[in-house]
């Protein structure tokens, strides 16, 4: 447990020492900020057409978590193509492999160190939302809020864990970034011709696609399928990045 | 503390670490002698647990390197080829993770920075980012690294590359002084290095072991034939041929010397052979002058080159 908290100090640092934290963090502010200003207005705008049983902050709250979740797939490559692929390519994986740490510490401290950079990310973000919730009457039920920004953390989750399970295999970062980024788009519109579908197979690939289980969380409903698929996803990935880590010993270095 | 017994690395058909079996006493400086490729960097990656051997044993302070490979890390210091820094970090910062993946408690890391810093006479770069570090400096840092936690041992992968040279005396110091209470291993290319800092060499040539012994034994031990060097005014046939005919006398070259007019020659005579006297005497005898009669001794570099390339005479002659 010293040994994760070490190598996740360590990183923490790192993000926050170099550029890396401050930029990612202000541009996905910006974005988010000039987004959710214009989701405001395009929703605000419908809700009169709509008339009165419109429900407006719903439907802005699913909105701007979606985006949240399209845009952590652009900016989440960028945080994770950096995990193991430096530490390699500038020999400190070395030191790591050589203390007394086990592969799973390093892995976890680095997992846990990017999901408080997401964290950090999506922190903004909230007082926007927390903005609307205080001036909707009548309020949505707070689980909503809740639930929604939870699938948004479990979904960058997802991401962070295939990152670095990426970046784990090779010494490129921007083979690791753009792997990363290509892969999970494919987990997310492999569903998108199966969305009708009835039969066993359309239904399987409904499971797997990353997006489907964002759907509920967002409607205020923490369902066990979808919490099961995105913590056994991001277990999954986490091993394969600790047997990758382990195979390194075994390769030719 | 290092018991090493048929170690075997082999990657896919390459086998870098053949049948190798050494062994450190507590306290020693051992140097791991050889060409580029010949296996040291291997053979010490193994010792650190970086690697698994593909056979063989290796115990490191009473725990095996494969089945006590966190034990045994808990008991090293490493330094790598090139010094396994983050650019990113102060030097003092770099130090203070170092002993925290190493499980060194809070109470007492302060002090091991302060006394690495000091060992490895980087005081005033305490403070400083790594990447903004000179060569030398790195290299010093990557140092301070391998020993802050008070390893039992020590392993320096050529700790000396990169230094310039009053840099390079200084760390020979620092490891000389670590003696005794760390037992290390340094691998090197450099053969004054092992003369000057170790108290046994390991001369490793294509993953085998071509010798073990003291720096001192090996020069002594090896030196079967003595050179002679002898630097006189006369035509080359007629001193080759007068050298040609001194009893005891086994090998002849000789060559014009700078000075014009001088020729000078090599000559290589049986192990006890006092042949210095004949030769002048008939020098003498011939109305020469004798500017020059001295025997050479081999040096640490000819048994190398001799031990290195003799191997490799046999094995072309087992090829054939």
């Amino acid at each position: 447990m010293r040994s994760v908290y070490a190598i996740y100090r360590k990183e923490m640092g790192h993000y926050f020492v170099s550029p890396v934290a401050y930029v990612v963090v202000s541009l996905f502010f910006l974005v988010t900020a000039f987004m959710f200003s214009q989701y405001l207005r395009a929703v605000v705008e419908q809700s009169f057409e709509m008339g009165p049983d419109f429900d407006t902050p719903s439907q802005l709250l699913r909105a701007f978590l979606g985006l949240l979740a399209l845009l952590s797939l652009f900016f989440m490559p960028m945080v994770t193509m950096g995990l193991f692929a430096e530490e390699r390519k500038r020999g400190t994986m070395e030191l790591l492999m050589t203390s007394p740490v086990r592969d799973v510490d390093i892995v976890l401290g680095k997992f846990f160190a990017s999901l408080t950079l997401f964290v950090v990310m999506l922190f903004p973000t909230a007082s926007y939302v927390a903005y609307v919730w205080l001036h909707s009457d009548p309020a949505p039920p707070l689980r909503v809020l809740l639930s929604g920004y939870l699938g948004v953390l479990l979904f960058g989750g997802c991401l962070l864990a295939l990152g670095s399970f990426l970046s784990s295999l090779t010494e490129s970062q921007i083979i690791a970034a753009v792997l990363t980024f290509a892969i999970f788009l494919f987990l997310w519109v492999i569903s998108f011709g199966t969305r009708d579908t009835e039969s066993v197979f359309g239904q399987i690939i409904q499971y797997i696609s990353v997006i489907g289980h964002l759907d509920d969380f967002e409607r205020g409903i923490i369902d066990t399928s979808g919490l099961v698929y995105y913590l056994s996803f991001i277990g999954f990935f986490i091993f394969l990045t600790v047997r990758s880590i382990d195979s390194l010993r075994w390769r030719r270095a | 503390m290092i018991e090493v017994q048929d170690l075997t690395k082999a990657y896919g058909p390459v086998t870098a670490v053949d049948h190798v079996s050494f062994s450190v006493n507590e306290g020693e400086i051992l140097g791991f002698l050889g060409p580029n490729g010949a296996g040291k960097t291997t053979t010490m990656r193994v010792l650190t647990g970086y690697l698994p051997a593909t056979s063989g044993t290796a115990k490191v302070a009473g725990f095996d390197v494969t089945t006590d490979s966190l034990s045994v890390r808990r008991h090293i210091g490493y330094l790598p080829e090139a010094p396994p820094l983050y650019p990113d970090m102060t030097v003092s910062g770099y130090l203070d993770f170092v002993l925290r993946i190493k499980n060194v408690p809070a109470a007492n890391r302060r002090a091991r920075v302060d006394d690495a810093l000091t060992k490895t006479n980087l005081g005033d770069k305490r403070n400083e980012l790594i990447k903004r570090l000179s060569r030398g400096y790195k290299q010093r840092v990557g140092l301070a690294q391998a020993l802050v936690h008070d390893p039992l041992v020590i392993i320096l992968d050529e700790p000396t590359v990169g230094l310039d040279p009053k840099q390079i005396i200084e760390v020979r110091h620092l490891i000389k002084g670590l003696a005794g209470t760390h037992t290390i291993i340094l691998s090197t290319h450099i053969l004054p290095e092992v003369s000057m800092t170790c108290d046994r060499v390991v001369i490793i040539n294509k993953g085998k072991i071509v010798a073990v012994d003291t720096p001192q034994n090996l020069t002594t031990q090896l030196r079967g034939a003595q050179k002679i060097h002898v630097e006189t005014q006369a035509p080359e046939k007629a001193f080759a041929d007068l050298l040609a005919h001194i009893a005891g006398a086994s090998s002849v070259k000789v060559e014009p010397a700078r000075a014009s007019g001088r020729v000078t020659a090599t000559v290589e005579a049986g192990a006890g052979k006092e042949i210095r006297n004949l030769i002048a005497a008939k020098i003498v005898e011939k109305g020469w002058p004798l500017y020059e009669l001295r025997g050479v001794s081999l040096s640490l570099e000819d048994i190398f080159l001799q031990l290195t390339t003799d191997d490799a005479a046999h094995a072309q002659a087992s090829n054939n």
